[in-house]
């Protein structure tokens, strides 16, 4: 039987038994819409002009974002899955389109972020002759998604869409690809969804391993000296909750990853710091001193265990970790617990006693108190010389009293913001971790107000950083995203220019830059800017950046050959950490 | 040396869904790690629908734990088992061509072969064909006996295995299966 409906565009779909009769590339936004999908990043070309033909009719419900490179739209489609809670969405084309995901597929995946890419390939008879743009994208993004799969027919656009938006989400989140060919975009098919709940091959709903979380109360009940290391798990099976509640019944204090940071409120009595290379120096430190080693969705990154044959030996450690191949992977633990987050933590708190640790905790605030003397002061209350990060991100951080989402690109910039940030919201911070990739930040800034209009976002760079990425101002001028961009501006690319200072001998090979104008460049793409390098102009510039509706680009000068500390130089123990060089 | 670093010969015995791409991300695994594989093989399962890929790696037992969690990741992958040569069952199979004349003289073929509990598949004027089923220093015990007679031509499979564990790969797939089928759709937050 055949029938017309109106869609809700008014646009008159054929149905044939209750099923629309669509073509494939209507089927792939019919499939986005019903995954609850809104917005979309995203560069076309002519594999992929089916779907952006259809996208013309799903504009009221499908917003696309033009970015100006297709990394800018990885990196933005990732920022916003991470600001929002929900995948993330990428287009691209066939061949470099493709190809020129690869960093910000990368990203994600190292950072365990949800995101699900859809390339087009060339017409599915032309695969494997070298056709024009055509690549093996699915070799090439083989080690770094979670899944990938190629669709040549239409009708298996559903069940493949459905399968990547479930692998995607559940358990260690991760990104996707979807490869289909542009005969598949073309042809018609019977349209049903059916979200895709179950993969025989894939077992993300691990049963909670009582005896573990049990042996491991015992543990916590009779430590010491613990100490609880927070990671991005806690954020991604959304564990705040659990985790404030956990730390508080127990007294344990908490040191965070850098990608754990806003998973525990940063002024927290209970809480010690960032964990690694430039993390504070009591979490650092006390590793080694602790009895008890509590892990939280993290995984024992190089970053934050500095030379693993010196990494808290006295300690036992008990490690929660969704992924069963994180555990033991860096670190030999004591206790496996692979299990979500979330789950795990509510099982093991009323398991555990009501404690505190007073004078454990005495020990991190009187490494604090040094760590305050000798790094954080001069950092962020320096009374002469040229402005410095440090006080940059302080004062930001007091302007803003810890209500926006800071977003960082990759070197001291990154550090800093991560730093001297008073995280207080969780998920309010967007950073590259694993990946550590120069150009996220610009991007990032952009997939963040996007995902989170009502919030301020300020997205720190350097000014190497922000030049890998530039042309996104254009997408910020399209689509006037109100983000606010502060360029620390040092004239250096600072984090390679730091090592080269402490380990090369000072030998500054091809660090130091000469940068453009980048008020002018700003101004260019209709975006109000300023330039500001004396420290009693610094507060109220960043007023008036964060006061201005829309977006705003604010360049600081910063000195040339600042250096982050406290660093666990490459190669050295956590307890080796360094205040001063 | 410590168990834990000294190097020995494993059988994973991985199975997996008929997904195209699966020896891709299973030899990224290896190779991303400097492990060369020493035989692979690939062979539907007991289970209909599921494949086994049996391969032979030579690395330490720490790694090779950290390799098999790393492969059962995969999402394709159903199940990952790690022996070492004790808990297996396991046969290799060598196809051996050579010259008739060089073996023909007295009773040398005849001997070779039923000492080696070989068979000899095909004979023609010029050539044999033998066939040996067994464990790797077998065939190359026989290798060696051969090639005094001109050997034309060797070729060797990869290892077949059968595990001596009690738990077959059903029971895994049900427990997995109890875990995860009724459960509702994950969220992020």
């Amino acid at each position: 039987m055949h029938m017309k409906t109106e869609t809700e565009t008014g646009q008159a779909i054929l149905q044939v038994n209750g099923q629309m009769h669509i073509t494939g590339a209507e089927a792939i936004l019919e499939c986005l819409i019903e995954e609850g999908v809104d917005t979309i990043f995203g560069y076309p070309g002519g594999a992929i002009m089916p779907v952006y033909d259809k996208l013309m009719d799903y504009e009221d419900r499908l917003r696309h974002i033009l970015t100006r490179h297709e990394q800018g739209a990885a990196h933005a489609a990732q920022a916003y899955a991470m600001v929002t809670g929900r995948p993330g969405i990428c287009f691209a084309t066939s061949g470099p389109g493709a190809t020129n995901l690869v960093t910000g597929i990368a990203n994600a995946f190292l950072d365990s972020v949800p995101v699900v890419f859809i390339t087009a390939q060339v017409v599915s008879n032309l695969i494997g002759t070298d056709a024009f743009q055509e690549t093996d994208i699915i070799g090439v993004s083989m080690p770094v998604t979670k899944w990938n799969c190629q669709i040549k027919k239409s009708q298996d656009i559903p069940e493949k869409i459905a399968k990547a938006f479930y692998i995607a989400k559940s358990g260690r989140p991760g990104p996707v690809l979807i490869d289909i060919t542009k005969d598949a975009q073309l042809e018609k098919l019977n349209f049903k969804y059916k979200k895709c709940e179950y993969i025989r091959s894939y077992n993300p709903h691990i049963p909670i391993h009582t005896k573990a979380i049990e042996s491991a109360a015992i543990m916590i009940n009779h430590a010491e000296r613990p100490l609880i290391l927070a990671g991005h798990g806690v954020l991604i099976s959304g564990a705040e909750d659990e985790l404030r509640e956990f730390a508080e019944k127990t007294g344990i204090p908490v040191a965070s990853t850098l990608l754990g940071l806003s998973g525990f409120p940063s002024d927290h009595r209970l809480f010690t710091g960032m964990l690694g290379m430039h993390g504070n120096y009591g979490p650092n430190l006390l590793t080694n001193e602790a009895d008890l080693i509590i892990a939280i969705g993290m995984r024992f990154d190089d970053r934050v265990t500095g030379n693993l044959k010196k990494y808290a030996k006295q300690a036992t450690i008990i490690h929660i970790e969704i992924d069963e191949a994180e555990i033991n992977k860096n670190v030999t633990v004591d206790v496996e617990i692979n299990n979500d987050a979330k789950e795990a933590l509510r099982y093991l708190i009323p398991l555990v006693n009501k404690n505190s640790f007073e004078k454990w905790i005495r020990e991190f605030r009187i490494c604090d108190k040094t760590e305050y003397e000798k790094v954080i002061k001069p950092e962020t209350k320096p009374e002469k010389g040229e402005l410095r990060m440090g006080e940059v991100v302080a004062c930001v951080s007091e302007l803003t009293k810890g209500e926006a989402i800071i977003v960082t690109d990759v070197g001291q910039n990154q550090m800093y913001a991560a730093r001297y940030y008073k995280f207080t919201h969780p998920n309010s911070l967007v950073t590259s971790g694993g990946m550590g990739t120069m150009g996220f930040g610009l991007p990032a800034g952009i997939g963040a107000k996007i995902g989170r209009p009502d919030k301020p976002v300020i997205t720190f760079v350097g000014d190497g950083g922000i030049q890998m990425t530039i042309q996104e101002l254009g997408t910020i001028l399209q689509y006037k995203v109100a983000v606010k961009i502060i360029v620390l501006n040092n004239n250096y690319l600072g984090m390679v220019r730091q090592w080269q200072n402490m380990f090369f001998d000072k030998r500054y090979a091809s660090t130091e830059l000469v940068n453009p104008d980048f008020v002018m460049i700003s101004r260019a793409y209709g975006i109000p800017a300023k330039k500001v390098s004396k420290r009693e102009d610094l507060s109220d510039s960043l007023e008036e950046m964060l006061n201005t509706d829309g977006p705003y680009l604010l360049e600081i000068v910063i000195e040339k050959e600042g250096n982050v500390f406290p660093m666990v130089e490459p190669g050295s123990s956590v307890s080796e950490i360094r205040l001063t060089y | 040396m410590e168990l834990k670093t000294m190097k020995q010969e494993y059988t994973i015995s991985l199975f997996t869904e008929d997904h195209i791409g699966i020896l891709g991300q299973i030899t990224i695994i290896l190779t991303r790690r400097q492990i060369n594989i020493d035989s692979f093989t690939a062979s539907e399962s007991a289970v209909k629908g599921v494949y086994l890929l049996t391969i032979v790696v030579k690395t330490t037992d720490e790694m090779i734990q950290k390799v098999a969690r790393q492969m059962e990741k995969l999402i394709d992958v159903l199940k990952v088992f790690v022996h070492t040569d004790d808990q297996i069952i396991y046969q290799e199979i060598a196809l051996f061509k050579v010259t008739t004349n060089g073996l023909m003289s007295g009773n040398v073929i005849d001997h070779i072969v039923r000492a080696h509990n070989a068979k000899i598949l095909e004979v023609s004027p010029e050539y044999m064909v033998i066939e040996k089923t067994g464990h790797k220093t077998e065939i190359a015990e026989l290798l060696n006996q051969l090639e005094p007679f001109g050997l034309l031509q060797f070729a060797k499979s990869g290892r077949v295995a059968i595990t001596k564990q009690v738990k077959e790969l059903n029971s895994y797939l049900k427990e997995m299966d109890e875990a995860n089928r009724f459960k509702t759709e994950p969220t992020l937050n």
